[in-house]
């Protein structure tokens, strides 16, 4: 299994314009584990893992889903064939209550039954999130406004789920218990992609890690190995 | 080299279309035409200061130009002391009541700190000061228009001359976009649309029932001409023209009357070339470049530590004031000062549909812009119906045929605002596209 | 007595006009105020589109009334409504598709948008001239009062009248209807809702899956109805001209500024503040302060503050409140 990776954007290539920013750079997830993308300001993490999402132009390489080629999808589709994208900011709707955003993560299915499972779902997973259903998201804390974004995109039932920095800008003790609800999604089978500025806190839960440098992969290993390696430890997180 | 032959060629072709309407209609109906066009031209070069410039869109073009004709009444109408002495003081002193209210109510602001008790304080201000300002403001107001209603009625102006009027029309109009452009600047760019939409109506109502300033509807008319443009009669009964024009072969009646056209035409072409000249010069100076590069990027021009909102007020206030330099013009030029004219379609949509099809952000396009347009909609204005006419000449009188020719002036809008809307999609940039 | 004549006189002549014309700006407000969550724009052809729509439910009435269809005590007009919406909503829709969507793919700047709905207002404002003149129309028919000031000053003994006209009581049940319809559907139903996330966040309704283009056009239809309705209301409770429709682009603007634009709920109380305070300053306060006060402080004057030629001052001045001391409106829109 782990050598057939669930989804893999491979020798990626381009730009949001005419000027590259990803150079050849390779990203992979395997079923129902946790990739990380770290590397210092600019390296091109976030516009890696958008390219998986069909956000910019290719110039080369393939993004592959499950075996399929879905290079050529826009980001609507590709959220239909299982992917689930949660965006750094702006990644709630602020002015409609708990339960209309999961609502509205759910927009693209019709089995009301399923769609009141996955919710019963995501309130087991988030439990403050039950208690603030009615309430507007915009006036939650940063930490469940984070939860409020990554429910939304688990009520679509992703098989991946990519993750743009979820633990920026909130407190350590809730980045923790926000990467241990990572941990349990992935434990349901869902790989987790995600991007991430807390390197060593998020290395400690992946099962592999890419570093970045400039658009292009400088260290690829598990997450383990890349907080032992020396070099990555010197060079990128901080002695 | 290729572009300023096609410009050439663009000019050339309107003024092939101002030597047809001379040779085919009359001379006269051209030159009145070509001078009502190059006013428009003139604020077709404001408006392109404020869009063309720096991207502002303002929908109160009208009230600027209805401000630069009641400068020409303030200015140059015959005085009436009679009339003033009645209430003019006190019609004034309200006002200035007025404005001391809202300063003090401003300051009163600033000065005290936010809640509840500030609220208090400015609104009992602000509503005590309203009902002390209409106290002393009515009372001058009826009995300035007690005085021989029929004739006067107001506070009459200066009796300077008309010339003077000009620079205060645009004095008066970049006041009025200094306020406007204070509140509404720095907000989302639609407040500016809705804001300047609002003040023009103001304006125009303003002067439609304050009969005590320019008579309201019932018009001021008999205002002085501009040095040096003669009357047509002073001329006719002047022997050594008529002697000269009749030595010539013209009909001194026709020669007078077209003598005086011409002069309008030189000072209005002049004062169209100084504009040019002047926004040529700002535009290619620093100022002109850093305008520019605010409207095509607000944030990074902000970020260069660039006074975004200061810069858009400053240009706000000068287009705003070259629009009401030509209201002035326009006015004095009538002779009259006619509230009723000032529709938002012929100065606000009109200037804009010039400065879209001319080339947003190049001056010689506003110009060709006003030119143009100003032809085809006075045209349309003066052949329109007689053309309908011929057109429906075989139908048989009935409600059909009065229909069709009352539909002309309609037409006219639904014709302006596809000419936009089609310019808008197919050639943003116009016919003189920016450099 | 005095006292409840004066309370009387204020229903008659500040209240129950405020309420009716305020009701006719929330609807016409409510259609900016959602044309611009939406699409980001502020709508100025929205008058025009009031007018339009007007003008053929006029033309529907008189065919109804010619074919002699009437509503018994209620206005024909109110028949002839859907037809008004249905072309209303098509002619929308056809703008939409032949210019707007052009400027949303290319995403232009909102103003662009503000422009090109300026040139659509011109030819929506010669379109309704071409079809219906510029004269004023009358077209209310019907019942005159619901309840007429003889009756009442036989009923109750006062002096002062009250009067309710059947145009003001239907403005207010319809206007109450739209406004029950448009939140709920706004509140329960999936496009309704879908609405309103694509108005919050645009970029993550898309990425949720929500049409664009459906969601857009929902909104044109729903716009275009209020509109209309609105429209309709207002030229049977007072007349219709094509020109003061265009004049009514004002007061509607103020009240979705007020309220915050973006915000329906901030649309419904910016066109009561705003109707409420054009009626109160322009009215003539003689009458009630005459039953008020006592003899000796009787008013000389009308007691008017704006002659009602200011109307326009009014929505202006409060706009610019607004814009000053707090720019987002009340109910904090965009």
């Amino acid at each position: 299994m782990a050598d057939t990776p669930f989804l893999i954007g491979e020798n990626m290539t381009g730009g949001y314009g005419p000027v590259d920013i990803l150079h050849n750079c390779t990203i992979a997830v395997n079923k129902g584990e946790i990739a990380v993308i770290v590397g210092p300001n600019g390296a091109g993490k976030s516009t890696a893992m958008k390219a998986t999402f069909g956000m910019l132009n290719l110039r080369g390489g393939r993004v592959m889903l499950d075996g399929e080629d879905i290079t050529k999808l826009s980001p609507q589709a590709r959220v239909r064939k299982g992917m689930g994208f949660v965006p750094q900011t702006h990644n709630i709707f602020t002015g409609m209550t708990v339960e209309e955003n999961l609502e509205m993560g759910a927009f693209i299915r019709d089995d009301e039954v399923g769609i009141k499972e996955t919710m019963e779902q995501i309130y087991g997973l988030f439990p403050i999130l039950r208690q603030k259903r009615y309430q507007a998201a915009g006036e939650l804390s940063g930490g469940q406004r984070q939860q409020v974004a990554v429910g939304r995109a688990l009520m679509t039932k992703p098989s991946v789920l990519l993750l743009d920095e979820p633990t920026a800008g909130v407190s350590p003790i809730v980045m923790d218990e926000l990467f241990d609800r990572i941990i349990e999604i992935a434990r349901t089978g869902i790989s987790i992609l995600m991007v991430e500025q807390n390197a060593r806190q998020a290395l400690d839960i992946a099962d592999k890690g890419y570093v970045l440098v400039q658009g292009a992969n400088r260290f690829t290993d598990t997450g383990e190995a890349l907080l032992a390696d020396p070099e990555v430890r010197r060079s990128f997180l901080g002695g | 080299m290729a572009t300023s032959t096609r410009n050439l060629l663009l000019f050339a072709g309107v003024a092939l279309l101002f030597i047809l309407t001379g040779l085919f209609q009359s001379w006269n109906l051209s030159l009145q035409i070509l001078n009502i066009g190059i006013l428009s031209a003139i604020m077709a070069l404001g408006v392109n200061m404020q869009w063309g410039y720096a991207g502002l869109f303002s929908t109160g073009i009208v009230g600027s130009v209805a401000l630069g004709g009641l400068a020409v009444v303030v200015v140059s109408a015959k005085p009436v002391p009679e009339g003033f002495a009645a209430g003019g003081w006190a019609v004034l002193g309200g006002l200035a009541l007025g404005v001391a209210v809202i300063v003090a109510a401003t300051l009163l602001y600033r000065a005290m700190k936010p809640g509840r008790l500030r609220a208090l304080a400015v609104t009992a201000l602000v509503v005590a000061g309203f009902f002390l300002y209409r106290y002393v403001f009515d009372q001058g107001v009826a009995a300035v228009e007690a005085f021989n209603p029929a004739t006067y009625g107001n506070i009459g102006g200066f009796g300077l001359p008309s010339l003077l009027a000009w620079p205060v029309g645009a004095i008066f109009a970049g006041l009025g976009a200094w306020v406007i452009g204070k509140i509404a600047l720095g907000l989302r760019s639609d407040y500016l649309a809705i804001a300047t939409l609002g003040i023009a109506e103001i304006i125009v109502v303003v002067l439609k029932s304050e009969d005590w300033l320019a008579r309201g509807v019932k018009n001021v008319t008999g205002l002085p001409r501009p040095w040096p443009v003669p009357y047509e009669v002073d001329l006719q009964a002047d022997p050594e023209f008529v002697a000269r024009v009749t030595g010539w072969g013209f009909d001194p009646i026709t020669a007078s009357t077209i003598f005086v056209k011409l002069l309008y035409l030189a000072i209005f072409g002049a004062v169209l070339l100084a504009i040019i000249w002047a926004s040529e010069r700002a535009l290619n100076s620093p100022w002109g470049r850093m305008m520019r590069a605010i409207r095509d990027n607000e944030v990074a021009a902000s970020a260069m530590g660039k006074n975004v909102t200061r810069r858009h007020l400053q240009i706000f206030i000068i287009g705003s004031a070259v629009v009401g330099l030509a209201g002035a013009m326009l006015t004095s030029m009538e002779g009259q000062l006619v509230p009723g004219v000032y529709s938002p379609l012929r100065f606000t949509f009109l200037i804009w549909v010039m400065v879209i099809v001319g080339g947003s952000g190049n001056n010689w396009g506003a110009v060709l812009g006003g030119l143009l347009l100003g032809w085809l909609w006075l045209a349309v204005e003066y052949l329109g119906p007689g053309l309908m006419g011929w057109l429906t000449a075989a139908l048989p009188a009935g409600d059909l045929k009065t229909h069709l020719i009352d539909s002309a002036q309609h037409m006219r809008l639904v014709t302006l605002g596809i000419v936009l809307l089609l310019v808008l999609r197919f050639a943003p940039r116009g016919l003189i596209p920016e450099k | 007595m005095d006292f409840l004549n004066a309370l009387v006189a204020l229903l008659n002549f500040v209240v129950i006009p405020g309420v009716a014309y305020g009701s006719q700006l929330a609807l016409g407000a409510l259609g900016v105020t959602l044309i611009f969550g939406v699409l980001r724009f502020s709508n100025f052809a929205h008058g025009d589109t009031m007018a339009f729509g007007t003008a053929i439910v006029i033309m529907f009435t008189w065919l109804f009334q010619s074919w002699g269809i009437s509503f018994g005590p209620l206005p024909t007009a109110l028949l002839a409504l859907p037809f008004g919406i249905a072309a209303t909503a098509a002619l929308v829709l056809a703008t939409d598709a032949g210019i707007y969507k052009f400027y949303r793919r290319q995403k232009a700047a909102p103003i662009i948008l503000v422009i090109v709905s300026a040139g659509v207002m011109f030819v929506m404002n010669g379109l309704v001239r071409l079809i219906i003149g510029v004269e004023e129309r009358n077209f209310t028919d019907g019942a005159r009062f619901l309840l007429d000031g003889n009756t009442f000053k036989a009923a109750t003994g006062l002096a002062e009248p009250l009067v309710i006209k059947t145009t003001v009581a239907v403005t207010v049940v319809v206007a109450v209807i739209c406004v029950a319809a448009l939140f709920w559907f706004l509140q329960k139903t999936r496009t309704g809702k879908s609405m309103r996330a694509f108005s919050d966040n645009e970029d993550l309704a898309l990425l949720s899956g929500i049409n664009p283009d459906r969601v857009v056009q929902v909104t044109w239809i729903i716009a275009a109805a209020l509109a209309v309705i609105a429209g309709t209301l207002y030229g049977l409770d007072k007349s219709f001209r094509p020109f003061v429709y265009f004049q009514l682009l004002l007061p509607v603007f103020a009240a979705a500024v007020v309220g915050g634009l973006g915000s329906p709920l901030g649309a419904i109380a910016g066109g009561y503040i705003v109707a409420l305070s054009e009626v109160v300053l322009t009215y003539a306060w003689k009458k009630v302060a005459t039953y008020v006060l006592p003899d000796s402080l009787a008013p000389d004057g009308l007691m008017q503050l704006l002659s009602t030629d200011y109307k326009v001052a009014v929505s202006f001045s409060i706009l610019i409140i607004v814009l000053l001391f707090m720019p987002t409106g009340i109910f904090k829109g965009k």
